[in-house]
């Protein structure tokens, strides 16, 4: 771990004037120990430094800004919560549970209850990959802007089945794939002001960027994440997959949400989790099920579609069973 | 100085192969033990003994502590934090070490500056290391001392990622950590190579150009000859201490009436000790002092004292409380003489703790192996022939044998072995919970399974068969009682998630350590205490020695206390290859036991009457004879004519002697676990919902603490069996999962529901007549849960670990 200042701002407005990058930024483009980061519960962060890819010159603490942590619920607004609100927040919000199945499951799931407690939801939307490539201060890798991606050409049994061509890391946040189904927001406070756009244009592609996960830029904080309100109708369900159950990534999450009218789904949004660097759109087996009454043989021609164009590597073709497997599962609990 | 390269196998104990007749006696006495299992037919042996033993102790129930659950005595100060590990050990003016360690898996060092590092701010020691010192991490031929200077043609070559290269001591362990990366160094990186199979190719990267002068390490199992390396190949091992071939093989399997022959694999597991490798060395003009996280005091004391050249009596090794050694915790280890080097050249204490990573990548693996077994059976079940080729690696290190189950298990006239250490440009192996034997049953128990379904037999039955050993006939009863046993036909669950039952069994050699010796002192104001260098490394050895000792005195275990872990006591034996209990708790009773008569011939002086007369019960001295001479021990020890009474007794030879050498006693400590798992076929998910583990260790001195191991064995054994793997990228040559996030470990959800079965066994070995736990309760659990998933699924997993990703690939899913 580097020497570094560590500041905490008493406003979002000063940590914005404090601030000079991104994670990503310090790890490629500010490294030794220029970088002026923030930080919300340093789950991630302090993960970073501890390992010796992360050097940052300042760290900017996020804890003594008050409202952040304010999580919301109308029935005609939908969800909003701050990026200080914590996993637990959410897996214990009687809201999330009673209207937001699906997030709430993926909250229940997420690393260690310890964790939920400390991590926040800002944090978890922009932390890191777990490439254990990406991890290793012996790989200097492309996402380190480096030449050489070496989970392609070596051991990938945990790593991406879609997108896989210029870095197969998988997006480590779980929760982001339910987030993405709910077809939630984040707000962007920067130097100009705040701007909000869809999660699901929040996360960046490997070829579009691979150094980062996401389009925030160098002074911009997330300041809130929002979802719309659920219809009467709606059914949703995730699930994740992992070696252990205590505490583990995931191998394999799905979100699934649905909206149905009696036994026919009107609208569907699919989301896989640790398929793909970002949060994965099947778009292909969402239309299966559009319009349909759903039945095991939808589900299952939904399940191939999900699957098709995925590029599994040499050692983790297996994920393709495994995301049909845990489609059928979803769809099947969240209708049933 | 004596050449620390040359090393003989090291064995928890080493078995002495010269024939020795049993020791004689000026006296000797003959005495009746109990024998046998109580409620089973349990009977008398007659035993000839040294006059100087204590009479026979009945079984445990005619016991006031011995036997009886007993708290542990340390366990109030261990979860209110109190209990100091070397890891919260501090010194005054103390230093903090810090490693640089080889990023490449082979390279030589074409230049290195230290210079930076010195003059960092707060550094105070600098050292390059001109060889690769300690315990089961030297592998090199040839090098010698630590050396004060070097220069670059001296330093060694690296062989693996995370080899030491040099060390600095700092004011904190952050200037450390800063200082060691300041260091420079230039590398001519060369070809490597990671995989068993690979390396043994010709024409692949030679690890050690010159044998290695090694006959093995503490890991050890068949010992392969130095004359016997060719490249990166040693061996073959054709036996082990417990004998050669025999029988004719070839002629065996044409007699058999069908024949199996099968390969499986299991991988490289890491010990993952919760308390890091480390010591705290404080080099003073007259002494040198260590705090040490090892499993051995007397151990760590004789290395250093050998390398540093100083007497015995100047080293002092002191191990409190210990977080976990599994076998990884024997030598001074290389951690262990940096931090005496820096502490002689920085004047100052030194503190060298290893990181996660470092402990993962440089601290000792269990070797992977690849097993080619091949048995012959008769219609009737009998085993005509057991051949057993393997491969393993323990990286720069020896040890990667797995014969012992398959040599020793199970009657069978004709046996054949061909084990191989295959030598790899990776981490060295050590010592891990019954070294071989994990590995071996992982292959011979799902062989025997197999067998039970050809012939159309329960596999449990089967094992009453081919099965000789007595007390684990009585564990598979009781055991398969307390589980419910009923066989199940494999693969006959509807649905996606399928349930199997398994069973598997172990066996362990039952290894005594003579070098257990222990003092125990009765003061005048009755205080008692035992004092042995012997370590409690977490399984209660503080416990059962108070215990042991209240016995004998008649008094409460919480009236003993029991200083142990220091090298100015007694030497006591190291604590592997489960030898503790065994070695170290008759030198204790025979002690308490003369310390008594010394105080009853005092006592029957003062009454006039025969010491044998006399008795020590529930806090009271009294006269059989005479009911009205009776007083308590508060009272008993102020007749003492002098302050303190003191005796000293070591490990007699086993009652009866020794089945081979002076350390292999006779009787094999076997096991029998069943599991019962869940099998998701849609995911691969494996759950291990239930492990009923059958156990004997002698006479069960705690039972409380006897399940704790246990328990300890089967959450060990769930990880080796479905989660723990070292990853090691081939590319680079370095453990991309040197951390406890993605190598994992079992954790509260994926522990199953274990119930213990402890079958009381006497076999009238020692005045204790106890043996060991450890090992036994790691040895047959991989193999029970790999019986059990197929029992679930109907498909056979060859390898290990039994991840999602082989279930889905053994079932075909796409």
């Amino acid at each position: 771990m580097n020497r570094f200042e560590y500041i905490k701002a008493p406003s979002i407005d000063e940590a914005i004037d404090m601030m000079d990058s991104t994670v990503p930024e310090a790890m490629v483009t500010k490294t030794g120990g220029s970088a002026k980061v923030v930080k919300a519960a340093g789950t991630d962060l302090l993960d970073l430094i501890k390992e010796g890819i992360l050097e940052p010159g300042r760290v900017i603490d996020l804890k003594n800004i008050p409202g952040l942590d304010k999580l919301s619920y109308d029935k005609e607004k939908g969800l909003a919560f701050g990026p200080m609100v914590t996993i637990a927040d959410l897996e214990n919000s009687p809201e999330v549970k009673k209207h937001y199945r699906a997030l709430h499951e993926a909250a229940a799931h997420a690393a260690t209850p310890q964790i939920r407690n400390m991590a926040t939801m800002g944090g978890n939307l922009m932390q890191r990959p777990r490439c254990w490539y990406f991890r290793s201060n012996g790989h200097h890798c492309r996402k380190k802007g480096g030449t050489t991606c070496f989970a392609q050409i070596g051991q990938n049994q945990f790593h991406s089945i879609f997108l896989t061509n210029v870095c197969p890391c998988v997006h480590p946040s779980s929760l982001a794939t339910a987030l993405v189904a709910y077809d939630g927001k984040v707000e962007l406070t920067g130097p100009e002001g705040k701007r909000v756009i869809p999660l699901s244009e929040f996360f960046t592609p490997s070829e579009v960027d691979v150094t980062c996960e996401n389009v925030a830029t160098s002074q911009e904080i997330i300041t809130n994440i929002m979802l719309p309100p659920v219809k009467s109708g709606t059914r949703a369900f995730y699930v994740k997959h992992g070696q252990r159950e205590s505490y583990d990534w995931s191998m394999g999450d799905v979100a699934v949400v649905m909206q149905m009218d009696g036994k026919k789904c009107q609208d569907a949004r699919i989301v896989f989790g640790a398929a793909a660097p970002i949060p994965l759109r099947r778009e292909a087996a969402e239309e299966e099920l559009k319009g349909k009454t759903i039945s095991e043989k939808v589900i299952a021609k939904a399940a191939e579609k999900a699957l098709e164009g995925a590029t599994p590597l040499a050692q983790n073709g297996y994920k393709v069973p495994l995301f049909k497997n845990l489609l059928k599962r979803t769809v099947t609990e969240a209708i049933g | 100085m004596a050449n620390p390269n040359k090393k003989k196998i090291v064995l928890p104990v080493a078995p002495d192969n010269q024939a020795h007749g049993p020791v004689k006696h000026l006296h000797s006495k003959k005495v009746k033990l109990p024998y046998g299992v109580p409620g089973h037919g349990l009977t008398e042996m007659e035993r000839e003994v040294s006059i100087d033993e204590p009479p026979p102790l009945p079984i445990n129930e005619k016991l006031n502590v011995v036997g009886k659950r007993t708290k542990r005595a340390d366990a109030i100060y261990k979860v209110t934090g109190t209990a100091k590990y070397t890891s919260d050990i501090q010194l005054p003016g103390m230093l903090y070490g810090k490693f640089l360690r080889s990023p490449h898996p082979h390279a030589r060092i074409k230049s290195l500056d230290v210079s930076a590092a010195r003059r960092y701010p707060g550094v105070h020691a600098v050292h390059v290391l001109k060889m690769e010192p300690g315990g089961s991490v030297e592998r090199d031929s040839g090098h010698d001392a630590p050396a004060e200077t070097y220069n670059i043609e001296e330093l060694p070559l690296l062989r693996y990622v995370g080899q030491p290269i040099a060390a600095v001591a700092a004011e904190s362990q952050y200037i450390a950590d800063e200082a060691a990366r300041l260091i420079k160094v230039e590398y001519e990186t060369r070809p490597f190579v990671l995989e068993l199979d690979k390396a043994r190719q010709k024409g692949a990267p030679i690890v050690f150009e010159k044998v290695i002068e090694d006959e093995g390490n503490e890991g050890d199992v068949g010992v392969t000859a130095a004359e016997d390396q060719e490249g990166n190949l040693r061996g073959p091992s054709t036996g082990s201490f417990l004998g050669g071939p025999r029988g004719d093989v070839e002629k065996a399997f044409a007699e058999a009436d069908f024949v199996l022959e099968r390969e499986f694999r299991t991988q490289v597991q890491t010990h993952c000790c919760l308390e890091t490798h480390g010591v705290v060395a404080d080099w003073q003009p007259d002494m040198l002092t260590v705090y040490a996280s090892t499993q051995n005091t007397a151990g760590v004391r004789d290395d250093l004292a050998e390398l540093f050249g100083l007497p015995k009596s100047k080293v002092r090794v002191i191990t409190e409380y210990m977080g976990g050694g599994f076998g990884s915790k024997f030598g001074a280890g290389h951690y262990g003489v940096m931090a005496t080097i820096l502490s002689k050249k920085a004047g100052r204490p030194v503190k060298l703790m290893l990181s996660r990573e470092e402990e993962h990548i440089s601290a000792g693996n269990r070797p992977n192996s690849h097993q080619m077994l091949k048995m012959g059976f008769k219609n009737d079940g009998k085993i005509t022939a057991i051949d057993l080729t393997s491969y393993g690696t323990a990286g720069v290190g020896l040890g990667a044998g797995v014969g012992r189950i398959a040599q020793d298990m199970y009657e069978c006239p004709n046996f054949r072995t061909a084990q191989y250490d295959v030598f790899t440009h990776a981490g060295p192996g050590a010592a891990f919970r019954a070294p071989g034997n994990v590995q071996g049953v992982f292959s011979v128990e799902q062989m025997i399974d197999e067998a039970a379904e050809r012939l159309g037999l329960d596999p449990l039955k089967y094992r009453d068969v081919i099965d000789k050993h007595e007390v684990r006939k009585l564990m598979r009863l009781k055991g398969a009682e307390a589980f419910g046993w009923e066989y199940k036909k494999p693969g006959s669950d509807p649905g996606p998630i399928k349930r199997g039952f398994g069973m598997a069994q172990g066996q362990w050699t039952r290894f005594i350590n003579l070098n257990s010796s222990a003092t125990v002192r009765i003061n005048k104001d009755g205080s008692v205490a035992v004092m042995s260098s012997v370590q409690d490394i977490g399984t209660g050895t503080k416990t059962i020695l108070a215990q042991v000792v209240a016995e004998e005195l008649g008094l409460a275990a919480e009236d003993i206390t029991v200083k142990i872990g220091d090298t100015l006591y007694p030497d006591g034996p190291g604590s592997g290859g489960s030898v503790t209990a065994g070695s170290i708790t008759p030198a204790v009773r025979n002690a308490a036991y003369k310390a008594k008569m010394d105080l009853l011939g005092q006592v029957a002086g003062a009454w006039d009457v025969e010491i044998g007369d006399l008795e020590m019960k529930n806090g009271d001295v009294y006269s059989r004879s005479d009911s009205s001479k009776k007083m308590s021990f508060g009272e008993a020890v102020k007749k003492m004519r002098t302050n303190q009474i003191m005796a000293t007794a070591s490990r007699p030879d086993d009652y009866g002697g020794f089945e081979i050498g002076n350390g292999i006693g006779y009787g094999r400590l076997g096991s029998v676990q069943f599991a019962e798992v869940l099998v998701d076929t849609e995911t691969g998910f494996i759950k291990v919902e239930r492990v009923v583990a059958a156990h004997s260790c002698g006479r069960p001195l705690n039972p409380m603490q006897v399940e704790s191991q246990i328990n300890g064995g089967v959450i060990m054994g769930v990880g080796y069996a479905l989660y723990e793997d070292r990853i090691l990228d081939l590319n680079t040559g370095h453990q991309i999962n040197a951390n406890l996030d993605q190598y994992k470990l079992p954790y509260s959800k994926e522990i199953p529901k274990i119930e213990t079965v402890i079958i009381e066994h006497y076999g009238a070995f020692s005045s204790t007549d106890a043996s060991g736990i450890g090992e036994p309760a790691n040895i047959p659990t991989a193999g029970a849960i790999a019986n059990a998933v197929y029992n679930a699924i109907g498909v056979r997993l060859y390898e290990l670990p039994m991840t999602p990703q082989k279930v889905l690939t053994a079932l075909g899913v796409s």
